[in-house]
């Protein structure tokens, strides 16, 4: 058994966080937070240029081919530097969904440009209100026209393409959801950017009217196909929120180190001490989870979906209370603007809602184990 | 990253395999599949005179204290080895906890500070379940200020005379050897005045007196020391070095991983399958299905935290202070599952024992589960390793360290 990631997967874990923490500091993240651009262009095309978009995508769509274990790695960096681009929506989701479900013409014609960082993707699959479910889809698609309103979409004002989960008929089950790829550019759509908890990854509303789509996946496989994208998203994000648990709890940390009150580090008095080191542990479960994740994802075995709720629910967790006992451990100077806790508390708190909330997760990763029980 | 074995540990697992498919007390299994916390005990036997048999069995054909060397009663095994063969085993493992502080602790122990004849001599039996060992640390003043132990040690021509008190002993009603932590010097700091031994528990001067729990069973003793005489022979490191050895014990204490820890959740996850409520079936019900999520992860986590650490084994790192998780989750986790399994059962989860629900399965793990908390180093000790041997945060502040021990004011019982 090795239950660990390889040396070139360590080695490609220090590039990325060399290089993260070089391009991506928290003043370039400012920048996006404090709305000065929609994302971090700059940092988009150094990503490209390191190969990380296209990681996990074959060498034949102009990928590097490496595979799901490597963006494993690179997620959790991304999470670490809390990046302020679409990696997220263009990389798990989007690419995803072609990789699964996409045609020849397809993927020929969105990988590559993933891959080298000219096209940025998303899933618009949420209407408002509640978790991924086939019955809170209105959008219609009829003769390859879609009608309807998605939101919140991530990235979806700044995204040139999305795949859009609509309704194809009408007999209450899953087989009435099928999806499309629209062309965002082509037309037939207005877009509006939302304001949302984490600014440094945008959310949009967009409204679909005579939008001309081409089907992707046959007609009713749409809800099997975005079950199947949403647990690859799952332990992907998971890997950004364990990266962003560890970040957080390496600043809560150091400030207990450097700050002094009552004649003391205040990391030296026990309430301070045990808070951390619940920290610690909430994080350290959440990466054991997150690891059989990835063993899941990049086997295609049969554990992924009760591995990949595991993954999500344990990592969704860790990171709001890293990102939220940050802030305590900071005391008064955690909810300034100044410091730099908000902006992974955010994060946190964004990633948690962004593929279905807790109670979602939670009630997958019940049925999935009942199944596997009963089987 | 993979789970499989090497051709190596495939063909060490097959054989292991086999041969415990061949010997195991099969009449036992489902007893002890069924067993959980404050609830490992058989209907028709003695499970002390099972465990031996079955240690025994396995010693005489070199399947006992598999990472000992073959010298001293082991097989000479790798780390991974002895995981593989602890999956094996399975329920059956249930009954080496008998010995657990003997080989997972004082053997070791032994090993590192006893001299050759007596390893030559004692170890073996040790390994065999022949002999049965206790750790004698704690003491009523001491609780987790283990080095604030009061026992004292004194010098009498070619013995050392003892007197004194120790407590939370497990095993001491059955254990015919015991390691025994002792003050050598009051006159200098705690930690420095220590001195380690082992002893026939048979000593004249030895008193174990059984401490009957909260859960009403009696695992842990009060052990008195009344001018019982050890040899010089029998001693343990230096004089005055005790703390450092004390050390190597608890070092092995943590290196038992690999080894199931007791969460309480396949229990209720199995429970709430077929428990019926009000509305229909447990595990339809949404809050129900959000508190075993939840836990579901947490005992997903420490099996994967544990495989791990495994791989890491594997690779010839150490395990270190992280591996303290382990306990501090698992301790809180099955009281609190305990006390949500009663909660379902409403009103009726206040009858315990035979006439209970699952023959009383989780009020036994209810009353037991606050000892596993606090043995081996409380929530808040774990909590402390983490903090300082993980996270590097400063120790605590101790206002005994410089103090000459007989200087240091104490009260209370720990």
């Amino acid at each position: 058994m090795n239950f660990d990631f390889s040396d070139d997967q360590k080695q490609l874990r220090d590039q990325a966080r060399k290089f993260l923490t070089e391009k991506c500091s928290p003043k370039a993240v400012r920048a996006v937070l404090d709305g000065k651009a929609p994302y971090d262009k700059e940092l988009w095309k150094g990503l490209a240029e390191m190969g990380f978009l296209g990681v996990a995508i074959p060498e034949d769509f102009g990928g590097a081919g490496a595979g799901h274990l490597e963006l494993c790695v690179i997620a959790e960096e991304m999470g670490r530097a809390n990046a302020p681009v679409p990696f997220s929506s263009t990389v798990y989701l989007a690419a995803e969904a072609l990789l699964i479900a996409g045609n020849e013409a397809q993927k020929k014609k969105w990988l590559p440009a993933i891959a080298s960082g000219e096209a940025i993707g998303t899933l618009a699959l949420f209407e408002g209100k509640g978790n991924p479910s086939p019955k809170t889809i209105k959008l219609t698609a009829a003769n390859g026209v879609l009608n309807g309103v998605k939101k919140p979409v991530a990235d979806g004002a700044i995204a040139d393409f999305a795949v859009v989960a609509a309704r194809t008929g009408s007999s209450g089950r899953d087989g009435d959801i099928s999806l499309f790829v629209v062309d965002l550019k082509d037309g037939g759509v207005e877009v509006k950017s939302l304001t949302n908890l984490d600014p440094t990854r945008g959310q949009a509303e967009i409204t679909f009217r005579d939008c001309k789509a081409e089907p992707l996946g046959a007609a009713g496989e749409g809800w099997s196909i975005l079950t199947q994208v949403l647990d690859r998203a799952a332990v992907l994000c998971a890997f950004e929120q364990v990266g962003g648990s560890d970040r957080a709890l390496e600043m809560g940390r150091d400030y207990a180190l450097d700050r002094i009150a009552f004649g003391r580090q205040i990391g030296s008095f026990q309430a301070v001490k045990h808070m951390l080191a619940d920290m610690y542990v909430s994080a350290t479960l959440a990466r054991s989870n997150s690891y059989y994740g990835a063993w899941a994802l990049s086997t295609n075995a049969a554990e992924l979906p009760e591995a990949a709720a595991a993954a999500r629910i344990s990592a969704t967790q860790a990171f709001q209370h890293c990102a939220k006992n940050n802030i305590q451990v900071h005391g008064g100077m955690g909810f300034t603007w100044e410091f730099d806790c908000h902006m992974y508390y955010r994060r946190a708190n964004a990633m948690a809602l962004g593929l279905g909330s807790l109670s979602y997760w939670e009630d997958q990763l019940i049925d999935r184990m009942r199944k596997k029980n009963a089987a | 990253m993979n789970f499989d074995d090497t051709p190596q540990e495939a063909e060490f697992r097959a054989t292991a395999r086999a041969w415990i498919g061949a010997n195991a007390p099969k009449q036992y299994e489902d007893e002890l599949r069924k067993s959980s916390l404050g609830r490992t005990q058989l209907k028709n036997a003695n499970i002390l005179d099972v465990a031996k048999a079955w240690q025994k069995k396995k010693a005489d054909a070199g399947w006992a204290c598999l990472h000992w060397p073959k010298e001293y009663g082991g097989r000479g095994s790798s780390p991974i080895e002895r995981v593989i063969w602890q999956q094996e085993e399975g329920p059956f493992g249930q009954l080496s906890r008998m010995f657990i502080i003997g080989h997972g602790m004082c053997g070791p122990t032994m090993m590192a500070f006893a001299r050759e004849e007596h390893k030559r001599a004692y170890l073996p039996p040790l390994a065999s379940g022949e002999k049965v060992w206790c750790q004698l640390f704690s003491e009523p003043a001491g609780g987790s200020d283990v080095a604030g132990l009061r026992t004292r040690a004194e010098k009498d021509g070619d013995d050392w005379v003892i007197n004194g008190q120790k407590i939370w002993t497990s095993g001491a009603h059955y254990s015919d050897y015991g390691i025994l932590l002792t003050r050598t010097d009051p006159t200098v700091p705690k930690h420095k005045g220590l001195t380690m031994f082992f002893l026939d528990m048979k000593s004249p001067g030895v008193e174990v007196r059984p401490i009957k729990q909260a859960s009403g069973a009696s695992d842990f003793n009060e052990v008195y020391f009344t001018n019982v005489r050890i040899p010089d022979h029998q001693r343990l490191g230096e004089v005055g070095d005790g703390w450092n050895v004390s050390l190597t014990t608890l070092m092995n204490e943590r290196s038992a991983i690999g080894a199931a820890v007791s969460t309480g959740f396949p229990e209720l996850f199995e429970y709430c399958s077929s428990l019926m409520l009000d509305g229909g079936p447990a595990i339809e019900d949404r809050a129900v299905r959000a508190k075993l999520a939840n836990w579901a992860v947490k005992a997903s986590g420490l099996k994967y935290t544990s495989m791990r650490a495994i791989s890491a084994l594997s690779k010839g790192e150490r395990p270190g202070p992280e591996n303290s998780i382990g306990k501090l989750v698992a301790g809180s986790m099955i009281q609190d599952v305990a006390t949500y399994a009663l909660d379902l059962q409403g009103a009726g989860g206040v009858v315990s024992g035979e006439n209970a629900e699952l023959a009383g399965r989780f009020q036994a793990m209810l009353l037991r589960a606050p000892g596993t908390r606090v043995e081996g180093g409380t929530d808040e000790i774990m909590r402390n390793i983490i903090a300082e041997r993980v996270l590097g945060l400063p120790g605590d502040i101790r206002v005994d360290k410089d103090v000459p021990f007989n200087k240091i004011p104490t009260k209370g019982r720990g």
